[in-house]
């Protein structure tokens, strides 16, 4: 056989059509987690049925951050923690869009913590998907505000003591109405929460835990990534519903994982509708903002 | 918004979502904005930033009037790009150019800065508001083309290209990386340098188009008075107090302050003898008069650290001692 009669004989993966595959290979590292949650990403948009040109992808900046680019949808890699108003501003302009936002743990609560806070303060409908490697992964391996107290990384070389985030509890805190934890392990799981937050109003926050290799295992002398899959797979316990207080996650620690929230609020177009009408009855017009109509 | 850095990403989430949109903001607030009047330049998104100046650095003057920002409006985010900048000098022209400004945008696909100053920002005087039909309006180059077709960054002679917005149907991908024509990142020298020379190219080559001012009696003067903003209001007094006194003055108030009117004021230097360059500020555009004087006509700076305006008086002895 010819070399292209044995590429027609490989079959397809399914969910290429969500992929750009003139921008493969990607970036990521082998035993990186990413990837595999933008497969399960792919999966969700397979099944949940929503038309593919009415759903926008944003990333920051990072490894996570180079998620938009890969995704065969309008894709937009903006600057480093600003994924979020960005989203915000896409949202404003064009309600009928579904709009997602997917980085790093550095990205969105780092550099970008205020925003994160705010949007899910706020309950503007994105959904958001916060890949969490402990580290900033692209720049070197640097500390962030999720590393775990005695973690090993390129600016804390003899052990990280800073409290970390328990990014679940700060976005349920801040008004979240979604908001769960899984693994890149947890890929069924991932993949159906990711389906649920296209049928939810408002802010939603998934946090995904995933082996950084190169940088975070290796430094700290925790194997490869399929020694991180083990552990997610030992150490993760399903608690749905559990209090995100006490869900934070350690060095090494048992990890819970699961949805956390699942509540209805008023999001912010249907606040903004409410006062407005209230104050303004019917000299409120709620105007397209599309300058191409 | 939570904050500028916010403002002014939300902004232009809002324009590839089909919206016009700007912020406004005063001093500490631009600095903060700087990362993403970059970033819309490297993305090529129309929209427009508002800075009232104010006394700085820092927080410095809040409320107190200022040009402090003019060089950080054409410098102040990292890497090479060229911007438009405009400058009112009243309420009326705080309409008219903000139209202007939007139209610009769209047109070249930039940022464009609106550099107002303390007292034209605070200033109350008559504005007529022109019937909606007659408000001249520069569409968004929207594509015609069909996704298949179409090029993120493609151009054509003007070297700006067309644009399309989220929810289309087109999935384009847009990053502030350097990019090619598809919109996809390609961190090359050579793609480095054909992005950058045409993101300067296409306001440059521009220039002529985009210059505007207001000249008087610039035929026969000794001294030509250049300002722009609040300063040019003040200017206007010590000019007025100088042909007073007999001396030939004229007058150059620049309204785009960015791309510089260099052609202008080379032409300018070529039949007086001095610029007097009154300004809010330790001495920003003065440079830029000098430079494109090249000698030929003297440059006297006439500086300010801001707090309140010129007293005429001060800008009337400038001249005097030009004109000797």
């Amino acid at each position: 056989m010819t070399e292209p009669d044995v590429l027609a004989q490989v079959p397809r993966n399914p969910v290429e059509p969500f992929l750009r595959m003139d921008r493969m290979p990607h970036i990521w590292c082998p035993g990186c987690g990413i990837g595999t949650t933008v497969n399960c990403f792919a999966r969700s948009l397979l099944e949940c049925g929503l038309p593919l040109d009415q759903v926008a992808i944003v990333s920051g900046i990072g490894c996570s951050g180079r998620v938009a680019g890969y995704l065969q949808l309008d894709s937009f890699h903006t600057t480093h923690g600003r994924a979020i108003p960005f989203a915000t501003g896409l949202k404003l302009a064009n309600p009928s869009l579904h709009v997602v936002v997917y980085s790093g743990d550095g990205d969105l609560s780092a550099i970008g913590g205020n925003h994160l806070i705010h949007a899910a303060r706020r309950n503007i409908d994105i959904k958001v998907v916060c890949v969490n490697n402990f580290i900033y992964a692209m720049t070197g391996g640097q500390s962030g505000p999720t590393t775990p107290a005695t973690a090993t990384t390129s600016t804390s070389p003899y052990g990280a003591f800073e409290p970390s985030f328990n990014l679940p509890q700060l976005a349920d805190a801040a008004g979240a109405v979604y908001v769960a934890r899984w693994t890149a392990f947890h890929v069924r799981q991932l993949a159906r929460s990711m389906n649920d937050v296209f049928k939810k109003k408002g802010f939603c926050f998934i946090e995904v835990l995933s082996p950084c290799p190169t940088l975070y295992e290796r430094r700290n002398k925790l194997g490869e990534g399929l020694d991180t899959m083990k552990y997610y797979k030992e150490k993760s316990k399903i608690r749905n519903g559990a209090p995100t207080s006490e869900v934070a996650v350690g060095m090494r620690d048992e990890i819970i994982v699961g949805k956390f929230v699942d509540r209805e609020r008023p999001d912010y177009s249907e606040l903004r509708r409410n006062q407005m009408t209230a104050r303004l009855g019917n000299a409120y017009v709620e105007e397209p903002a599309c300058v191409c109509d | 918004m939570e904050d500028e850095l916010a403002a002014s990403i939300t902004i232009l989430g809002a324009v590839w979502g089909g919206a016009k949109a700007f912020t406004v903001t005063s001093g500490p607030g631009f600095s903060l904005m700087m990362e993403h009047i970059g970033y819309a330049a490297m993305t090529e998104t129309p929209c427009v930033f508002v800075d009232v100046q104010r006394g700085g650095p820092s927080t410095g003057l809040p409320t107190l009037p200022a040009q402090g920002d003019m060089m950080q409006a054409r410098w102040g985010s990292h890497g090479d790009y060229e911007i438009i900048a405009l400058c009112p000098n009243s309420p009326q022209e705080c309409f008219d150019l903000t139209i202007r400004a939007f139209n610009l945008s769209e047109q070249y696909r930039t940022p464009v800065m609106f550099m107002m100053d303390e007292c034209v920002g605070h200033m109350t005087e008559k504005v007529v508001i022109p019937p909606a039909d007659q408000v001249d309006i520069y569409p968004r180059r929207h594509t015609s083309r069909p996704p298949e077709e179409f090029k993120l960054f493609q151009t054509g002679g003007d070297l700006v290209p067309e644009m399309v917005h989220a929810g289309e149907g087109y999935r384009f991908h847009l990053t502030g990386l350097t990019h090619d024509e598809r919109g996809y990142p390609a961190m090359t020298p050579e793609t480095q340098d054909r992005l950058v020379r045409r993101l300067q190219a296409k306001i440059l080559n521009a220039s002529g188009a985009l210059a505007s001012y207001e000249e008087e009696a610039t035929e026969n003067a000794d001294v030509i008075v250049v300002s722009y903003g609040i300063t040019s209001r003040v200017a206007q007094r010590a000019i007025q107090m100088a042909r007073e006194k007999g001396l030939k003055v004229g007058k150059l108030r620049l309204i785009t302050v960015w791309p510089f009117p260099e052609s202008k004021i080379r032409q300018l230097a070529a039949r007086t003898k001095a610029f007097v360059v009154p300004e809010l500020n330790l001495g920003q555009m003065v440079r830029e008069v000098e430079r494109a004087a090249g000698g030929v006509a003297k440059t006297i700076p006439v500086s300010h650290a801001g707090g309140t305006v010129h007293r005429p008086e001060v800008i009337l002895k400038a001249i005097e001692e030009a004109a000797r």
